[in-house]
Order: structure tokens, then C-alpha cells, then sequence
């Protein structure tokens, strides 16, 4: 079985007239199933270049980018859609729910262009809320909403069409500090239950909930360890991060 | 994905924005409603027209005198004149006329013990004009020959020459007076209603020479002559007849034009037609205009709504949307506006025509919008909506998620 992600030699240069900007400047890396990675780094560090990449919102200028063993930097962008939609769930910082648009349907909307039938869609939106601890906020809009359970709702949707990896940019950074810790307790659940998790954060008290640790700098990887003192393992189930590994330069 | 969907997506944005929404589609709903009006107010004048001359059939043809003689400016050379010769003159020299009857036409007071009634029309008339027009009485009896050849004073009478009289349920044998010439009612025409805005029923009818002696001498020489030719092939045939006993009767040389005019019924219909045609043409640039304007006002709000929901769009291709499912998405949503507008536009253009049919004082028809109208009316609206929403969308499904996602 390929391995979940396989990033090898990721340039991504931006053309900006006279200068030419390497936000990512040859970045190797390995993710496995079921693994819990923060990817971490000061602003442009090009750790927003590199999850918007393993997000397929974007493709790298040069290097090969295989998810499950698909060459990504191939594809057109209606493939991209479609990657997005089934391997792909996204958590932002900001939640980016639809406004007037009730939980439910909010939760429904990847499984719309999956082409699911309205029945289906709604059973499975609800038992994502349920997931998410919000069974009884499935007919509630964004506004009437706290900022946790807005999150929450973007985590079901993020859920909803079983990704092969769920993919979260500095998911508390609307968030207070004791919503922050319910939040990422939800996602320390989630990957406990088997979910690829990786975060996007420049907060270590936030990375110390993955597993495994990928330091950016310059577009390059400046460390990967596992997490010094991982978080107390959840549901007994215990995983070996892999061997440390040293991006180049 | 599901169009359905897509749809409710739309009227939600619109909904969220109504009096914006409103406001966008006026164009097209004062576009649509002008449209419909006037096709409506048409629709009801044509149908009136061809119902009136069905009514008298192919092969009716009247002669009189031309008009723009009679109007001529300046002293006029002689007095055109279309007299009961001329009259007795086709009917003996002109082959293929079924029915003629001269008409002479004048107002007179009617009276009838205390009452008084101006009837619109009085007409003096031979015993073939019931024919002629294919309408007959209802009760009593027509004028007949034997009427007409001894000058007998008699009359027949429309309903609602009864009415103002007061002659009661059974007005035949009752005695009037026209002016002060006595007469005999002996008959009560059948009903006919109005027609372009005439009372068709305020009419009498008198027999040719009894009409003339109460008109005065002249008179005769001002009639109309109304024909049924014997069959429609013969409808040419009768006028070129009718123009060459004219034109000799009433000396004109080879190179003057006729002073009068032969009208068959064809003709009509197609004059009338013909110039609602160009009403109606009129009025379709007018629309076409109104139209185009509210289509960029469409175009304009979706542009509006693409920025507003750029970050929308950004989550939308983040969850797996592609370029196809935004743009169908936009396109709806303008379509949407501008059926909306469209149909929003048909009732009030139904409304509005039927508003002017019944302000006018002439009694049309109840408006009628004829299928064309508003198949016509929703296919427009509905392009202006595609042509005018193509950009925006299209504009909106080429978004970069990346970019999207981050716009604020």
C-alpha cells in the first residue's frame, strides 16, 4: 500500500516580475496513514504554501507529490476538485462556514459534489454533528453559534466524506484558550479513532498534540522528531511515529 | 450536482438581498410588462378587426368617395360625388355583384310620444343591405322591394333605438318620428353589441328614397355602395368593373387619378393589420432596449455578488466544487433573477392591459396574451439572464481557491 503522502524535491517558486520567490525551496516528506503531524514555522516559512500544496489547492512548480499513490502534480483542476472533495477535509482558522446556511447543510456541502443523494447526505451530516458532540445544533446557522461550535461544525464537515486525511490551518487561532484545548482534544480523538490528522500551527503548545513535529524554514524542513512530550495516548491506542528523519540543508 | 440544489442555493442569495434583487430585475419586469401589455392591447384590436370583417365575408366590397379629395385644400375644382346612379349604374353594368345596396347615411332626432333619442346612425338603405352585411332582424321584418318602390315610411330599428324610446317588448307596428316625417316601426334588428367603440345597435334604417326625402335631395348624391360579389374569385373581376363605369360615369380623362376608392375586405384587414404590426414593432425595440439595460444591471449585481461571496466560492472549491458546479451555480442565480424579473413582468403587463382595456372607452375584448407572447417573454428573459451571466460566473468559477479562501 503507497504510503500516504510522499512529497519529493517541492519547489514552488512565485514569479513576481523582477524577483523570483521560493516559498518552497526542495522539501522532502513522508506522511503515513494514520500518523498525527503538526507542521510548524514562523511566517514565511512556506508552511502555508506547503499545506495549500498537500491540500491540492495548488501544484508545485517542480518535484512529484504522490496522495495514496496518485501524482497529483498532474492533474487538471477538475481532478483536483474531485481530490479535495474525497481524500481532502479541510479546518480553517476561521471556520469559512457558510453564512444563513444551517449546520446540517454546512456539513452536507462536500458530500453535494460527491454527487450523494439528499437522503444519504443528510444521514451522514447528522451522524458527523453527532461526532462532533453538536446532535442538538444541526438546524442552527453560523451566527447563532460560539466560535468552539462553529469549529466543531467545520470539523463534521471536514469529516463527513471519510478523507484520507484531514487537514487543519492553525485551527484555534480564533479560538480561546479553553476552547482551544476542547478543540484539539476533539482532533486527539479523532486521530485515536484512526483519522491522518495534520496541523498547521505556529503555536507549540498546539503542535504538542501531533505526534510528530515538522519545523519550516526558508521553504525548507529545518527538523522532524516526534513530539518531545507526546500527549498522553488516547483510547490505548499506541503508535510508533517514524524513524527521525532531517530535511536536507 | 444536483441543478435543484443549485436553485436553492440562488433564491437564498436572493432572498438575502431582496430589495437589491427587486431593484436589479426592473428592467427586465418593465421590459417584460411593456411587452405584454402591448401585445395584449393588440391581440384584442386584431381580434376585433378580423371578427368584424369575418363577419361581412371575402367577397364584401364598398365604394366611396375618395377621402383625400373630399379633404383637398383650397377651392375645390368640382364636388366629388357618388350618387344612386352610380349605384343603379354598377348594379346594370357590372358583372358578377350577387347584392348592392346604395347607403345613405344622417343623424335625425327620433320621437316616440314624450321620448327623444338621437339614434347614432340613421341609414337609408335598399332591401339587400341586411344581406349585404350579414345582419338580419330579430323580430318583425326587413325592409322589402315593395317597401322601397312605393316609398312606404317605414322603418327598422336596433335595440337600443327600442331602449331609449321606450317602445316596450313589442316595438313593430309602433308609430315614430324621424324628424317630422312619420314611421312605421316594422322591425327590430338583431343585436350586435359594440363594436370599435360604436353602439351597433343605435341605428334605424329606412328605405333608400324615404331617407333621402329626409336628408334632402342631395343626399343622394353622397351614398356609399356596399356589394357582396357572387363569389370571392369574383371580388377582382367586379372592382375592375366598378372602376371603369366610374371613371366613365364621372368623366375622368386616361391620366387622372379615380376620385373614388373600391375597398374590398382583404384590403382592410391587412391595412389594420398592418399597422399594428408596426405598433407592435415599435414597441418590441423599445423592449429590446429596456431589455439589454436590465441585463447589465444583472450583470452588474452578479459581479457585485461574486466579490461579496469570493471566500463562499474559496470554501466551496476547498470542499470539492469544481470550475463547472460555480459557474452553473452563478448562471442560475442570474437566470433565476431575470426569470423572476420576466415573470414578475408578465403578470403586470397582463394587468396593465387589461387595466387599459377596461379605462379605454372603446369595449375591446378582455386582453388576451396569446401563448407566442409569453413563451416569447420567459425564452427573453431567460437569455438576457445566460448572456449577461456568463461573464460573472465565469469570472467567479476561474477563482483561485487559494486566493479566495484568504480574500477578505
Amino acid at each position: 500500500m503507497p504510503e500516504l503522502i510522499e512529497l519529493a524535491n517541492i519547489y514552488k517558486i512565485y514569479d513576481m516580475g523582477a524577483e523570483k520567490v521560493h516559498a518552497l525551496n526542495g522539501i522532502d516528506l513522508r506522511i503515513e496513514r494514520g500518523e498525527y503531524v503538526a507542521i510548524m514555522g514562523a511566517s514565511g516559512s512556506g508552511k502555508s504554501t506547503l499545506m495549500n500544496l498537500i491540500g491540492c489547492l495548488d501544484t508545485p512548480s517542480s518535484g512529484s507529490y504522490r496522495l495514496n499513490g496518485v501524482a497529483v502534480e498532474e492533474l487538471d483542476d477538475t481532478a483536483l476538485a474531485a481530490i479535495r472533495n474525497k481524500e481532502i477535509g479541510f479546518v480553517f482558522q476561521t471556520f469559512n462556514l457558510l453564512a444563513r446556511t444551517d449546520a446540517l447543510h454546512n456539513v452536507e456541502l462536500p458530500l453535494i459534489y460527491a454527487g450523494m443523494p439528499r437522503r444519504e447526505r443528510r444521514e451522514r451530516a447528522r451522524h458527523a454533528l453527532e461526532r462532533v458532540g453538536l446532535a442538538d445544533r444541526t438546524h442552527h446557522q453560523p451566527n447563532e453559534l460560539s466560535g468552539g461550535q462553529r469549529q466543531r461544525v467545520a470539523i463534521a464537515r471536514a469529516l463527513v466524506n471519510a478523507p484520507s486525511l484531514l487537514l487543519a490551518d492553525e485551527p484555534t487561532g480564533n479560538l480561546d484558550s479553553a476552547t482551544s484545548v476542547e478543540i484539539m482534544e476533539l482532533f486527539d480523538e479523532l486521530h485515536g479513532a484512526g483519522n491522518s490528522v495534520l496541523l498547521v500551527t505556529h503555536e507549540s503548545e498546539i503542535a504538542a498534540h501531533a505526534w510528530r513535529q515538522v519545523n519550516l524554514r526558508d521553504g525548507k524542513v529545518l527538523s522532524d522528531q516526534p513530539t518531545p512530550r507526546p500527549a498522553p495516548p488516547l483510547q490505548g491506542s499506541v503508535k510508533e511515529a517514524p524513524h527521525d528523519r532531517v530535511g536536507p540543508g | 450536482m444536483v441543478i435543484l440544489e443549485n436553485f436553492r442555493i440562488a433564491l437564498g442569495a436572493l432572498r438575502a438581498n431582496r430589495m437589491r434583487s427587486v431593484l436589479t430585475t426592473l428592467g427586465i419586469i418593465i421590459g417584460v410588462a411593456a411587452v405584454i401589455a402591448v401585445v395584449a392591447v393588440v391581440q384584442g384590436l386584431q381580434y376585433l378587426a378580423t371578427n368584424i370583417f369575418q363577419q361581412v365575408g371575402a367577397t364584401f366590397i364598398a365604394v366611396d368617395v375618395k377621402q383625400e379629395r373630399q379633404r383637398g385644400p383650397g377651392i375645390v375644382a368640382h364636388e366629388v360625388k357618388l350618387s344612386v346612379a352610380d349605384g343603379q349604374a354598377i348594379r346594370e353594368q357590372v358583372p358578377g355583384i350577387r347584392l348592392i345596396t346604395p347607403v345613405v347615411e344622417g343623424r335625425a332626432q327620433a320621437k316616440y310620444r314624450d321620448r327623444r333619442h338621437r339614434p347614432s346612425l340613421v341609414m337609408g338603405v335598399n332591401e339587400s343591405y341586411q344581406d349585404v352585411w350579414n345582419h338580419t332582424v330579430g323580430s318583425g321584418r326587413f325592409l322589402s322591394r315593395v317597401d322601397l318602390d312605393n316609398r312606404r315610411r317605414v322603418a327598422v330599428v336596433g335595440t337600443t333605438v327600442v331602449e331609449k324610446l321606450k317602445l316596450g317588448p313589442d316595438p313593430v307596428g309602433k308609430e315614430i318620428y324621424l324628424g317630422n316625417l312619420p314611421l312605421k316601426v316594422i322591425g327590430v334588428m338583431e343585436e350586435k353589441g359594440q363594436q370599435l367603440g360604436r353602439d351597433m345597435d343605435d341605428e334605424m334604417f329606412l328605405p333608400l328614397d324615404s331617407a333621402v326625402a329626409l336628408f334632402g335631395r342631395e343626399s343622394a348624391d353622397h351614398v356609399e355602395i356596399h356589394i357582396q360579389a357572387v363569389d370571392a374569385g369574383a371580388v377582382e373581376r367586379v372592382r375592375d368593373g366598378i372602376k371603369q363605369v366610374l371613371r366613365r360615369r364621372h368623366r375622368l380623362a386616361a391620366g387622372q387619378p379615380d376620385d373614388f376608392e373600391v375597398v374590398v375586405q382583404e384590403e382592410l384587414v391587412a391595412k389594420i393589420s398592418g399597422f399594428l404590426g408596426n405598433v407592435t414593432a415599435i414597441v418590441a425595440g423599445i423592449v429590446a432596449i429596456s431589455l439589454v439595460v436590465g441585463g447589465i444591471g444583472i450583470m452588474n449585481i452578479m459581479l457585485v455578488s461574486v466579490t461579496e461571496r469570493t471566500r463562499e466560492i474559496g470554501v466551496r472549491k476547498a470542499v470539492g466544487a469544481r470550475r463547472r458546479d460555480i459557474l452553473v451555480q452563478f448562471l442560475i442565480e442570474a437566470v433565476t433573477l431575470s426569470l423572476g424579473g420576466g415573470a414578475v413582468g408578465l403578470l403586470l403587463g397582463y394587468g396593465l392591459g387589461a387595466l387599459v382595456v377596461a379605462a379605454v372607452p372603446v369595449k375591446l375584448p378582455p386582453a388576451h396574451v396569446p401563448l407566442w407572447a409569453m413563451a416569447l417573454a420567459a425564452g427573453f428573459s431567460a437569455l438576457v439572464g445566460i448572456f449577461f451571466g456568463i461573464y460573472p460566473a465565469g469570472k467567479a468559477a476561474r477563482l483561485d481557491p487559494i486566493v479566495a479562501l484568504r480574500y477578505e
